[in-house]
């Protein structure tokens, strides 16, 4: 059997502000991990990283981030550079931390 | 003080410009990130992990007070009230918002600055000490020498495509503060019997993946004979160097696998033709280079307290301790402003900080203000007499922290708070140590120190060369802190040790308080520092203080 599939997301940066942003189901894109749309199989991650890749003039660098879902069903990031992304520096309270 | 010829501000207005047009057909879709962002680096703008980060280069980390106001005003402006000096003597603006960096580069370019990056496989940029012109060891004034390789080496064409970067160090004294041994080229200013002045010089050092010690392959050249020399050993390094793979291009690896007898040998061939047509730089180039780097007029008061008399005030002391250092000319001083207060982030300076900086080197230090790659504020020139009013003005602002060259006087580099590129933070492994070390009776006793941390292999925190280095690794998915130990960067330049397997992120702070335990256990005397006790002892001792109680733990 095939490995289990570790569902995945979509994050990039803004164009103009730099922040990191998350692409959402219907192609927008939010500042928020939780609103990220999650692939559940490999060709789903290909089909929104697509998606991403076409928006030049509005993200930079988009790429696939592994993510689980938290009990509400939202994605929350694995890896802890993606949980810092969600926050912001450790030794300031700026970035995203500070605009919540 | 060196400041832009006319070609100069032309050019940098004109980049500028052009950065400003870029940057229009960026925002409105014409241009693609593929296309932008080569000219984005160019222009010192790079994307970190949470926003764009601008980089601006401090030349021979030389800096003005009107500069030094103008990196305020837009550090206000345009960011959040601050900035982070590096351990390349720059500044870096942690975030700017893409429309706004053209006005950004405007206002850089109004007091004679830029954020261009030498970017390609040329001769990036070459560094000096930071106490060039007063150290009181000083032989001369490396600087101009470091302006005279930049602009020999700027329009040299044949060094234009060399097989990797290429970095060069110049200390004007014996005691290298410019760690010239982690460096392409370095160039440490020695006297020879004839009490001449020249040059040892050194090849192949370097730190990141492959860290090397370099290796003396002259150990005096006149200074005459510098630039036929240097154009020696770049085009031995042109013929021979790899270019069939980034990791082994770099010169320190043709000198690992040719041998340093080989390599000398080439050199010196090179070195006799060369000489034949080319005997250096016009004298009256030369002599222009070396007018715009001239001395301040120092005349120090005669002092009416002698320096022997005890200062009354015990933090003005212990300041005078650890950040002064003496100036070449008596009665003079050299202030290092530590920008590491306990708990705080290594290199970092607020927009008021800076101000203070500006009007005080205005006031006491003859205009001129220094970056140091070990992330401090020099003022270069200042009269011991006025030590006593700097320093209040210093603890008023929240930079009289007493502790240059002590274990809270950490180098840290952005880490994985901002770099894209990290496997791991540093920046609060600093903060926690400084914490734990906060009593600065402690840190005295403790003695000379220098801890640093790189977020990642690239060593930009030159953890190599830390008596105790700190690499910050992803493990599997957690953050991981490989130490090393017995490393240095001056004249006696050693790249450090792996102690052993890492420590998590929770582990790492417990790890240095066992190490520094042992070392106080083991110490002849408190004169003998850290890297002389691990030099005696070997590593065995503080393996034993790191691992052995682990283990008791992990049983
Ligand atoms: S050492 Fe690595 S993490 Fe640190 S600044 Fe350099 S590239 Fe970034």
């Amino acid at each position: 059997m095939a490995r289990a599939f570790t569902p995945k997301i979509v994050t990039a940066n803004d164009l103009f502000e730099g922040d990191v942003i998350y692409l959402r189901a219907d192609g927008t894109w939010s500042r928020e991990h939780g609103d990220a749309a999650v692939a559940q199989t490999q060709e789903r991650a290909d089909e929104l990283l697509a998606v991403a890749q076409a928006q030049q003039d509005v993200q930079i660098g988009a790429y696939l981030a592994d993510a689980e879902l938290g009990a509400d069903g939202r994605p929350l990031p694995i890896h802890f550079r993606e949980a810092f992304r969600t926050r912001g520096p450790s030794n300031y309270h700026h970035g995203k931390q500070a605009q919540a | 003080m060196y400041s832009y010829s006319e070609f100069d501000e032309g050019y940098v207005r004109e980049r500028v410009r052009k950065f400003r047009s870029q940057v229009e057909r960026r925002i409105d879709g014409s241009l693609t990130e593929d296309e932008f962002k080569p000219l984005r680096l160019m222009n010192g703008l790079y994307l970190q992990l949470h926003a764009y980060m601008l980089r601006v280069a401090i030349p021979y980390g030389t800096i003005n007070p009107a500069q030094m106001r103008q990196l305020a005003d837009i550090a206000d402006k345009w960011d959040k009230g601050y900035g982070h000096f590096t351990t390349r003597q720059n500044i870096q603006f942690n975030w700017p918002k893409l429309k706004d960096v053209p006005d950004m580069l405007d206002a850089l370019a109004d007091v004679g600055m830029h954020a261009i990056q030498t970017s390609g496989n040329c001769i990036r940029n070459v560094t000096a000490d930071h106490f060039a012109g007063a150290a009181a060891d000083e032989i001369e004034d490396p600087r101009p020498t470091a302006e005279l390789l930049r602009q020999w080496s700027t329009d040299h064409p044949e060094f234009t495509f060399l097989p990797r970067k290429f970095k060069v160090a110049i200390t004007g004294s014996p005691n290298d503060r410019a760690v010239t041994k982690a460096h392409d080229i370095g160039l440490r200013m020695v006297r020879n019997e004839a009490g001449e002045p020249g040059y040892e010089v050194i090849v192949g050092g370097g730190l990141g993946r492959t860290p090397m010690v370099g290796k003396v392959v002259r150990e005096f050249l006149p200074k005459i004979d510098l630039l036929p020399y240097l154009e020696a050993i770049l085009q031995v390094y042109n013929l021979s160097g790899r270019r069939d793979n980034k990791y082994k291009a770099r010169i320190k690896i043709l000198v690992h696998e040719t041998g340093l007898d080989e390599i000398k040998t080439r050199i010196e061939a090179a070195f006799e033709a060369q000489k034949k047509h080319f005997r250096g730089p016009e004298p009256s180039l030369v002599a222009a280079i070396e007018a715009a780097f001239s001395q301040p007029e120092l005349d120090p008061p005669v002092m009416s307290i002698s320096l022997d008399t005890p200062v009354r005030d015990p933090l003005l002391e212990s300041w005078i301790d650890t950040n002064v250092s003496e100036h070449k000319v008596p009665g003079a001083a050299i202030v290092t402003v530590s920008l590491k207060p306990i708990g705080g982030t290594p290199g970092d300076a607020t927009s008021d900080q800076m101000r203070v900086l500006a009007d005080l080197a205005e006031r006491y230090s003859h205009n001129e203000l220094r970056v140091s790659h070990e992330q401090n504020i020099i003022l270069p020139h200042v009269y011991r007499a006025d030590l006593p009013a700097i320093h209040a003005a210093l603890r008023e602002a929240g930079m009289a922290t007493a502790n240059v060259g002590l274990i809270s006087d950490i180098i840290a580099c952005p880490g994985m708070d901002y770099c894209a590129l990290a496997t791991a933070r540093s920046i609060p492994i600093a903060q926690e140590i400084s914490q734990r070390f906060e009593d600065i009776r402690v840190q005295k006793d403790i003695g000379p120190l220098k801890i640093k941390i790189s977020g990642c292999i690239n060593a930009c925190g030159h953890h190599h060369v830390g008596h105790i280095g700190i690499l910050g690794l992803d493990k599997a998915g957690v953050e991981s802190y490989q130490l090393t130990l017995g490393g240095d960067g001056t004249q006696t330049a050693t790249i450090g040790t792996r102690t052993g397997p890492g420590f998590a992120a929770d582990e790492i702070i417990p790890a240095v308080e066992r190490l520094i335990d042992a070392y106080l256990g083991l110490r002849e005397s408190r004169d003998e520092t850290f890297l002389e006790a691990y030099r005696r002892v070997g590593m065995e001792p503080f393996k034993a203080a790191l691992y052995s109680e682990a283990k008791a733990h992990a049983a």
